[in-house]
């Protein structure tokens, strides 16, 4: 019974029937207990199964009702569609010449679905493997001139200094500001690495605790400025269910890791307006790490908490860099020194991309960071 | 009236349950289907069954608030059913001559991925629905689907009052949410 009436109170609250006042007691109760916290994302989200059950079943009646009617009206025959069979054979000719080369690297059954996809569609993949072997080649130039300079720095943190913090950040200036989480800087000083290995001097502009985030400034005359930010910074609030993916530094061997997940709610931690819950397969476990969308969107902030449940972590929303770049602009003692500009999202509905483009494009302005005393 | 709807309109028409958009789409693009799955080792339900299939998957990237469309409709119909029915055929294992492959196509991996993904919960939800059993199915179905009040479900059902009726609703709600996440986090 008692059940009952909780999942009704949950199920009130969900869907806007409660009364303010009822709202507000029932969010106090919200923020205090983490069980009911838990019960009401997972009501949520079971209630958005609901819904999107719902809406595909009466869809999918209408699709089929539609089909029936179109073709008892004559629209299609059953059996009109003989195989062209001179299309066939002109068509097998074509692409005689890539199936013989394929049955001959490793016999033609065992090719997959995605390999056959990639001889039908030549200009498309020609063209990815082209950008990916570029990069290849940036990379590996990098990699030489990285060389040189490894002979002669060895590492830019104070030799007597220890390292309290880390987590990941990114780029957001090409001037060299970047975003991390407040607490991910636990020192006086910070370094930041990039995807090459490159440690780069940092000064902490500002952290801000309660919103836990902090901007950070490359000051380092190794430092090649990009010519631009490649991902805007998204306004609004993104979909619940929405595909999201993260590149950060989780691990200490200061590769690059990535992880692709979903936001599963709107709000964070209690009720916490300001960040997302999500579910990420990978370890979320780098702080300050982006989560970007598929549209090139920065969406979110990883912070993780403690005492989290796997797989479940939060994201401190991507508006918050904006609140944040707006109260540094107006403090005056930083007059100057943080002239932030920010890319953000203009039009609604920016070009979906390649992941593997995207994650390449993205590497470059993803930095690991490191704090220290 | 069929030529007069351009291609986003059609898709504001889906968006919208709008049935014209739904018969325009059948009527433009499932004969090229029926083509391609008739000349790939399939039968005419097979073909209705995989438009069908990329048909929901079109009409579920509609509904996102994200949603953009980088090809032809078309284009998109044909790439999904080219995928979906290269899936079926190795899984019957019927898979053996070279696809014929007749249409321009463009990569869906990932919307396929999200399609499976909604797929799956989709199938759980159903099995869950119904095994729960007769009253808890119907006056399940009445709340949610078909959106009728609890006085109306009570009557429906011979419940003395709303109350009564609410009460079993959420008696109800609760084995469905047992069953469903059960299955589901299992799946994950």
């Amino acid at each position: 019974m008692e059940d009952i009436k909780l999942l009704e109170t949950i199920e009130k609250y969900l869907t806007g029937e409660m009364s303010d006042q009822e709202m507000e007691l029932f969010e106090t109760i919200r923020k205090n207990t983490p069980e009911i916290d838990q019960m009401v994302i997972e009501h949520s989200m079971f209630l958005q199964h609901m819904e999107n059950y719902v809406v595909r079943r009466n869809y999918t009646k209408l699709t089929k009702k539609t089909f029936e009617h179109l073709l008892a009206a004559g629209e299609w025959t059953i059996d009109s569609a003989v195989p062209s069979k001179a299309k066939m054979i002109q068509l097998w000719n074509k692409y005689k010449r890539v199936t013989a080369i394929a049955a001959s690297v490793g016999g033609f059954i065992a090719v997959t679905t995605s390999a056959l996809i990639m001889y039908f569609s030549p200009s498309l993949n020609g063209n990815q493997l082209l950008q990916l072997s570029k990069d290849i080649e940036v990379i590996k130039k990098n990699q030489q001139a990285q060389g040189h300079l490894l002979n002669e720095v060895k590492s830019k943190i104070p030799e007597n200094a220890t390292l309290v913090s880390g987590g990941s950040g990114f780029l957001i200036d090409p001037k060299g500001f970047i975003i991390t989480n407040a607490h991910v800087l636990k020192g006086n000083g910070a370094i930041v690495i990039n995807n090459l290995g490159q440690e780069l001097h940092a000064s902490i502009i500002y952290a801000d605790k309660n919103i836990d985030l902090a901007l950070l400034k490359i000051e380092d005359k190794d430092f090649a400025e990009p010519a631009k930010i490649p991902f805007t910074i998204r306004k609004k609030m993104s979909d619940l269910g929405e595909e999201i993916f993260t590149l950060g530094y989780p691990r200490n061997d200061n590769d690059i890791v990535y992880g692709k997940g979903y936001l599963s709610a709107q709000k964070g931690y209690a009720g916490d307006s300001s960040s997302y819950q999500i579910q990420i397969s990978a370890n979320p476990g780098s702080s300050g790490a982006p989560l970007f969308n598929d549209k090139n969107e920065l969406i979110g902030i990883i912070s993780t908490r403690e005492k989290l449940a796997v797989g479940v972590a939060f994201a401190i929303k991507s508006n918050k860099i904006i609140d944040l770049i707006a109260s540094v602009k107006e403090d005056d003692e930083l007059n100057g020194k943080a002239d932030v500009k920010l890319h953000v999202t203009k039009v609604e509905h920016a070009i979906s991309t390649n992941r593997k483009v995207q994650i390449n494009n993205l590497k470059p302005y993803i930095f690991s960071v490191r704090s220290y005393n | 009236m069929k030529a007069e709807l351009n291609e986003q309109a059609l898709l504001k028409g889906l968006a919208n349950n709008d049935s014209k958009a739904v018969e325009a789409l059948y009527q433009r693009h499932f004969s090229m289907i029926q083509h391609f799955v008739l000349n790939n080792n399939g039968s005419f339900d097979d073909a209705r069954d995989v438009f069908q299939e990329a048909m929901i998957a079109l009409y579920e990237k509609v509904q996102s608030n994200s949603f953009v469309l980088t090809c032809q409709i078309k284009t998109y119909l044909f790439s999904i059913c080219k995928h979906l029915w290269l899936k079926r055929l190795h899984q019957i294992g019927k898979y053996s001559s070279p696809l014929l492959v007749e249409e321009e196509s463009i990569s869906v991996e990932d919307d396929l991925v999200a399609f499976e993904k909604q797929d799956a919960a989709f199938a759980i939800m159903d099995r869950a629905l119904h095994s729960l059993g007769e009253p808890c199915k119907s006056l399940l179905e009445g709340y949610y689907i078909n959106k009728k009040g609890m006085q109306e479900l009570a009557k429906d059902f011979g419940y003395t009052n709303a109350d009564n009726a609410k009460n079993q609703k959420y008696k109800c709600l609760m084995r469905l949410k047992k069953l469903f996440f059960t299955q589901y986090n299992i799946g994950d």
